[in-house]
């Protein structure tokens, strides 16, 4: 489980989150929605301690992230996969080099039998071939590397998975493959997930329930359903602009 | 209602102080992010799978790659230090003693030096531009995400591949320099094997070998320190990646010149 309590952040004199409380259950997948530079990559940073709030408490699994030291923090990072919004990956290794440093087991990472194998999995996982682990980060292209991000973060088995920004950059066709490959990975991996996005279709079809981030608080959580039946002016907005550019496009 | 003040309606004291205040507080604030990076990489050394075999990787990098130019320098600043000596020293002076000049010069200090120089700019430039980018670029979020540990996986190789291989690289140094400055003076004042080496030998103390090794071992810290720290703080995208690694090698090439200074002060 996921907590969130009154999570409070700024940059300079720049606020971006503003006491935001938020839960994820076990098992469940949760989309948090807003428009960019609204702080939902700042808030995912913070589940997985990569920020620390000014004030507030991000409880992980049964343990306050901001309380523990190196080694149980790290230990905590094992269990959670991060796929980061351009991949992120390690330009100076192969794919295969890269998905294997997501093995946060010692003793499976130091197996280079079971390291080759998993890797292949993962590549499975993502609709990538084996080949593909030969290859260097620059010679993919930005879907290939945002797979290959997922790979890397699901090849410890996590308990958790936070995706930031899944299908952004992403052509239509890709972007509907991503949102595909997140259900599906959903469905065999059981994650309990949050996907960080801004497009509202895409998390309507992955996400158990949305939560929408506005001036550094959640607005609004429910189902899909809920969420379009919202009489909110801000969910209103935000849910029509997305309509809006799906009919201009 | 209330007027705002202005900063430029302030005192000129209050001006004045905060002027002062800000680059002083920016100061510290620097010296104690790198005493926590020191502190990281302190707590790190028991991570040895991690940070072993890069450091052997770099290693490899830091001497093999940089040692052509190590050499080549070398041997023109012995070859030039040798003519420039040889020309000064035409007249009543032994020529015995060009030998003492060219070893204890190059030893004492254009060896380590002008490989601290060297390395500032070709290893020090590397390193602030490879963590700067893996900064920008969510790299080092994605190994601490992974639960690895940046201090032992990148910092830690970097900084002991700089401390092994700088004083390997000033010996190297001291030896190219010495043979080119024989050599140039063979050529242009006729100097013999014998002569040289005597002068050489006659000045020789085996300390002056570990000034140039300690030397070397200061100036391996300051050119790999400084643009791990610098790197690793970077941001603001590729500007904060150029900015970061014309910061650090300035500042090491500023820092290699004080330490000189600093170690023929207390060590000569």
């Amino acid at each position: 489980m996921i907590e969130l309590k009154n999570i409070h952040k700024k940059f300079g004199r720049h606020v971006v989150l503003d006491g935001v409380d938020f839960t994820v259950a076990d098992g469940e997948t949760v989309a948090l929605l807003g428009p960019s530079g609204t702080g939902k990559s700042v808030l995912l940073k913070h589940i997985i301690g990569l920020m620390r709030p000014d004030v507030g408490e991000v409880i992980v699994d049964g343990e306050s992230v901001g309380q523990l030291g190196r080694k149980a923090l790290a230990a905590l990072r094992g269990r959670i996969g991060y796929a980061f919004q351009t991949g992120a990956l390690f330009d100076s290794m192969t794919v295969y080099e890269n998905i294997r440093l997501g093995i946060t087991d010692e003793t499976c990472y130091a197996d280079r039998d079971y390291c080759r194998s998993r890797a292949a999995e993962c590549l499975r996982l993502v609709n990538l071939t084996e080949d593909v682990g030969k290859l260097m980060p620059s010679e993919l292209s930005g879907g290939m590397r945002k797979r290959v991000g997922i790979a890397r973060a699901i090849a410890g088995r996590p308990k958790y998975l936070l995706y930031d920004e899944p299908t952004s950059g992403l052509d239509p066709v890709n972007a509907d493959a991503m949102d595909a490959l997140i259900e599906r990975l959903q469905k065999e991996l059981h994650a309990t997930s949050v996907v960080v996005s801004h497009d509202v279709r895409g998390s309507f079809k992955v996400a158990d329930r949305i939560a929408l981030l506005h001036n550094g608080r959640i607005r609004a959580v429910g189902t899909a359903e809920e969420f379009m039946a919202a009489k909110d002016s801000v969910v209103r907005e935000f849910l029509e602009r997305d309509v809006q550019f799906a009919t201009e496009g | 209602m209330d007027q705002l003040t202005t900063t430029s309606e302030l005192p000129i004291p209050v001006n004045a102080a905060r002027a002062v205040a800000r680059p002083v507080l920016s100061a510290l604030e620097s010296v104690g992010r790198l005493g926590m990076m020191l502190l990281e990489l302190m707590r790190a050394l028991p991570e040895w799978r991690a940070w072993l075999p890069r450091t052997i990787e770099q290693c490899q990098q830091v001497g093999i790659g940089s040692l052509l130019i190590v050499v080549l320098t070398a041997a023109f600043a012995g070859g030039v230090t040798s003519l420039q000596a040889g020309y000064q020293f035409t007249g009543s002076i032994p020529v015995y003693l060009l030998g003492a000049v060219i070893a204890e010069s190059i030893i004492l200090e254009l060896g380590p030096v002008m490989t601290g120089l060297l390395l500032a700019g070709r290893i020090g430039a590397r390193y602030a531009a490879e963590l700067g980018t893996m900064r920008v670029t969510e790299q080092i979020d994605a190994l601490e995400s992974l639960g690895r540990n940046p201090a032992s996986h990148l910092l830690l190789p970097r900084i002991l591949a700089g401390l092994i291989m700088l004083p390997a690289l000033v010996i190297a140094a001291d030896a190219t320099g010495m043979i080119a400055g024989f050599l140039a003076a063979k050529q242009s004042i006729h100097i013999t094997y014998a002569d040289f080496a005597y002068g050489t030998q006659r000045f020789f103390r085996t300390f002056d070998l570990w000034y140039s090794v300690i030397k070397a071992e200061a100036f391996g810290a300051v050119v790999t320190i400084v643009p791990c720290y610098v790197g690793f703080q970077a941001d603001e995208g590729a500007e904060g990646v150029g900015r970061a690694t014309t910061t650090a090698v300035v500042t090491s090439c500023v820092l290699i010149l004080l330490l000189d200074l600093l170690l023929a002060k207390l060590l000569l």
